[in-house]
């Protein structure tokens, strides 16, 4: 969404992925949101990722329902088809897209409008299909398009820039995506590149839903004194419960964590996410465990950031469900969707 | 020609059997309009059921017509009283000279109280409580036996009622063995106390070979696999529910893999229409072909993704089952009232391609039709049918299927196309036809684009530039002349001369057709054109200019044909005169004839009074 082309100048010297490209090849069209937007910086972590796992872009598809983080669907990956829907709909966008071809990846941005208030029906649908998607929300507890007003995730007590307090208690996509059953729930900050581009490179290659609740400071409408959305805010109340590591076979990123503080969780396709427990008594694959933390750290102001829960739902992941073939289904042919003309009688047999 | 009061009843008749729902006699009721059928002679059969599970009066009218009539002809012959709650009424609707039938184990003189109807009682409860044990056994043979009275009554085949009962209760034997036990009381009961058969009765014909007897909801199902849909999406709703059902118990036989167990299908019960159609949208644009079903009340919910898959050039097959609005209105009853909804639907410039079958044979060739018009011309496509065709049994023609069929899957770049084109632009025009190329995702990085409902530039770029916006939406409009080329043509008959004409749609054809003959005996001459497709083709133009008095017949209050016929054709608007039905039962060709007559007395007098 922007009216000024990127200039397509790179440096010879930059450096390439297995498929030779760099990460210039995984940006898209210039950003206009506004300079210093915590949605460019989950952009740049969603770029890296990208190039970081040597995604193929025409294998990615992006999908965004409407506002400020929606629009950032347009600012990576410029070969991929992206899909800007309407608001609050981008989830069932992403079912029916998934439906029709279960082999590429579905990356859904959204925002703490567009998931909690008119599009919560959807997301939380999404969650209960077991959609082999990354679904991230950049979550400012704003609404910035239309200027200010405060959204479902809010926290009370919250000022807004013209000093009205939110008396209605927060909708936690975090906590509500885990009682919906979702396998893979995370949560982190725009501000934290070294947390979020592993998240995403394991939420992309989880095969289930994967949710990323990204805290996201809104620069123009929610970055004051009185917010607990500001970056300072923040900062000051973040608190990783558990490092998580993207460590893709046989190459892995990287190795700089002492074996003995992670845990494995395997991925449908041979990769691992590595989990570095920071507090002994906290298992991410006990979902119930896992809810309860996290809950008694909000309750305590502080966000409890990276994956926070993560086990195997491939048994109830959409197409498995569904009993769908391995092959897409926008590619089976013809031949074996259509009973011909031999097929009629017997199918109308009950009605002569 | 029929005469209009033969003097024989014989294959020229209605009943109509009053019950109460939830009792087991739908079951009776069809098993007595498919013996008729399977006797050879063309029948029509209307459900008008509540909008509840057990406990309300419902009723099943059953028209046997010689002349392959196929609509209600507005008249009750035969009233089977089963509902004592609504004996005053139903015995009210008997036509002068015709016969109750009631259960008469409770005697009850009131009925007598009608002179010109001959009042014939059955003691069926009192033989059913003899014969049955247990309470919901006795209420469903209770109905049964009923079947068993008219069968005797009309002169029914008792071995073909047999061999129906044994094809419907294969699995179940023990049912038909009771079933028929039950029909038996009844027919030796009438064949032993009442005058049977009656003046008005069935005698073989042979004028259902080869036919169906099937809803328009399981024929557009059925079409819809033939089509080639992949993907399924819908929220329940009354009265398209069925279509869905159907749909998934013919992919269950044809689409299943036998040997490795997986569907080529997905069925998705979606959370509510807003999800169902954006999935509809979602596979449609990522290649595979989807539909939903609906009626009014979802169709309302879809009009903003419409809007978006119009603007953003997304196909879509969208099945919607009208019922009577506005609002929950009467979820079970008939009406054509969402044609401008579908017409217009979303806000800003939108107009979508709409199909109007019938019948469930155009049923059946307009859902594959819908999805060739959808991909070819990149937009939603609205196949509205209405209850009366969705829900109820109707005699059709045997389905074809030309096996040299391919779906047209409209301007669509693959691999080798993306390859050796320089760059690819997803909204321009180099056809000059309005219809732009499309890719799918994952074919090829050349063919990424960004797919938006906010202003795009032909090159599919956002733009807020006034001329760039333009340009697209111009487009959009040269598209939709396009459309009328494609959208299937009316349908005109009658004599090509007349003065005046009826111009009307979807499930209003049967009694319109029956209305022609009736008011061509009375010496009213009238063309006939039913629309089948929006936008209008020059066909309907043409046809409109030939006629100076047009009737434009149609079940809703507001003359939405008539508003879309004025709106988006050069007809005058004062040759258009409505006859409208909405009072959610089918229409009947006694309506329309009345109508045209009343119209043309008072046209005369008009003129007679200008003339003093």
């Amino acid at each position: 969404m922007t009216f000024i082309p990127k200039p397509k100048v790179s440096h010879p010297g930059l450096p390439r992925n297995e498929l030779g490209l760099t990460r210039r090849d995984y940006e898209g069209a210039l950003s206009t949101l506004c300079a210093g937007c915590g949605h460019d910086s989950i952009t740049a972590a969603i770029t890296e990722a990208c190039w970081g796992i040597s995604l193929q872009p025409e294998l990615l598809v992006k999908l965004s329902g409407i506002g400020c983080s929606s629009k950032t669907t347009a600012y990576f990956v410029n070969g991929s088809h992206g899909f800007n829907s309407v608001h609050g709909r981008m989830p069932s966008i992403a079912t029916g897209a998934n439906a029709a071809n279960r082999e590429l990846m579905y990356i859904g941005i959204s925002g703490d409008g567009d998931s909690l208030s008119i599009g919560l029906g959807q997301f939380a649908h999404a969650i209960r299909r077991n959609l082999n998607m990354l679904y991230i929300i950049e979550n400012n507890g704003v609404y910035g398009l239309t200027k200010g007003q405060f959204s479902a995730s809010a926290d009370m007590g919250s000022k807004a820039k013209k000093g009205e307090v939110n008396r209605q208690s927060p909708i936690d996509p975090v906590l509500l995506a885990m009682n919906l059953g979702a396998g893979f729930v995370a949560r982190s900050f725009s501000g934290d590149k070294a947390q979020l581009v592993p998240l995403i490179q394991a939420g992309l290659r989880y095969p289930g839903f994967a949710l990323i609740d990204v805290i996201s400071p809104c620069v123009t409408f929610n970055d004051h004194e009185g917010s607990t959305r500001s970056y300072a805010f923040t900062r000051e109340h973040y608190s990783a419960a558990i490092a998580a590591d993207y460590v893709p076979r046989p190459a892995p990123i990287t190795a700089d964590y002492a074996e003995g503080e992670r845990i494995f969780v395997e991925l449908h396709d041979g990769n691992q996410v590595a989990l570095r427990k920071l507090n002994a008594d906290y298992d991410p694959t006990d979902a119930h465990a896992a809810y309860d933390h996290v809950q008694q750290r909000l309750a305590a102001g502080e966000f409890l950031t990276g994956l926070l829960h993560c086990r195997a739902t491939e048994e109830t992941e959409f197409h498995a469900l569904n009993r769908t073939p391995e092959q897409p289904l926008n590619a089976v042919p013809f031949d074996k969707l259509c009973p011909k003309r031999e097929g009629l009688s017997r199918l109308l047999a009950r009605f002569a | 020609m029929t005469p209009v009061n033969p003097p024989d009843r014989i294959n020229d008749f209605a009943l109509k059997i009053a019950t109460v729902n939830g009792t087991g006699s739908a079951s009776a009721n069809t098993l007595l309009m498919k013996s008729i059928f399977r006797s050879g002679i063309p029948v029509m059969g209307k459900n008008y059921f509540p909008s509840n599970i057990q406990g309300l009066p419902t009723w099943y009218e059953i028209r046997v017509s010689r002349d392959g009539y196929v609509a209600r002809s507005g008249q009750v012959d035969l009233m089977v009283c089963m509902n004592a709650e609504t004996y005053a009424r139903d015995i009210r609707e008997v036509a002068s000279g015709g016969y109750v039938l009631y259960d008469s184990s409770w005697p009850r003189p009131a009925l007598l109280q009608r002179g010109d109807v001959t009042v014939l009682g059955a003691p069926l409860a009192r033989m059913c409580n003899e014969n049955f044990d247990g309470v919901r056994t006795r209420i469903l043979m209770k109905n049964i036996c009923y079947a068993g009275v008219l069968a005797a009554l009309l002169d029914l085949d008792l071995t073909r009622i047999r061999e129906l009962l044994g094809q419907t209760y294969a699995k179940k034997p023990a049912l038909i063995e009771a079933n028929m036990r039950a029909i038996q009381l009844g027919y030796d009961y009438a064949k032993a106390h009442l005058p049977c058969p009656l003046p008005l009765r069935v005698a073989p014909m042979n004028e259902t070979a080869g036919h169906l007897m099937i809803d328009g909801n399981t024929a557009a199902a059925l079409g819809c696999v033939y089509a080639g849909a992949t993907v399924a999406a819908w929220y329940p709703i009354t009265p398209s529910t069925s279509l869905m059902d159907a749909f998934k118990s013919f992919a269950d036989r044809v689409r299943v893999d036998q040997e490795t167990g997986c569907a080529n299908y997905a069925f998705i019960q979606a959370e509510d229409e807003l999800a169902a159609i954006g999935m509809v949208l979602g596979a449609n644009w990522n290649g595979a072909r989807s539909f939903t079903s609906t009626s009014g009340p979802g169709l309302s919910l879809m009009n903003e993704f419409l809007g978006l898959a119009y603007y953003a050039e997304i196909p879509a097959v969208i099945f919607d089952v009208q019922r009577v609005g506005p609002s929950t209105g009467m979820p079970t009853r008939t009406q054509q009232c969402d044609l401008m909804e579908a017409a217009y639907a979303s806000h800003g410039d939108t107009k979508h391609v709409c199909l109007y079958p019938a019948n469930p044979e155009e049923c059946f060739y307009m859902a594959v039709q819908a999805f060739d018009l959808a991909e070819r011309l990149q937009t939603p496509v609205i196949v509205l049918l209405d209850l009366d065709i969705g829900m109820n049994d109707w005699m059709c023609r045997p389905l074809d299927w030309d096996d040299s069929y391919q779906p047209d899957r409209g301007k669509v770049l693959g691999r080798e196309a993306l390859e050796n084109i320089p760059k690819f632009h997803r909204y321009i025009d180099p056809d000059e036809d309005g219809i732009p190329y499309r890719t799918f995702p994952g074919v090829h990085p050349k063919g990424a684009y960004f797919t938006r409902g906010s202003g795009h530039t032909e090159l599919g770029t956002y733009t807020e530039d006034a001329a760039e916006y333009q340009k697209v939406i111009d487009r959009l409009t040269r598209k939709f002349e396009t459309a009328k080329r494609y959208v299937p043509a009316a349908i005109v008959s009658g004599p090509g001369h007349a003065h005046g004409a009826i111009v009307s749609i979807g499930s209003c054809d049967g009694a319109v057709r029956e209305a022609l003959d009736v008011l061509a005996l009375r010496g009213v001459q009238l063309d006939y054109l039913r629309v089948r497709g929006f936008p209008f083709g020059e066909d309907v133009e043409k046809f409109l200019a030939e006629h100076d008095l047009i009737y434009v017949v149609e079940q809703n209050r507001d003359a939405q044909l008539k508003s879309l016929l004025t709106l988006e054709t050069r007809v005058e608007k004062a040759k258009l005169r409505s006859l409208l039905h909405y009072s959610g039962l089918p229409v009947s060709s006694a309506f329309i004839v009345d109508g045209v007559l009343a119209d043309l007395a008072e046209d005369h007098r008009a003129r007679a009074g200008a003339l003093r």
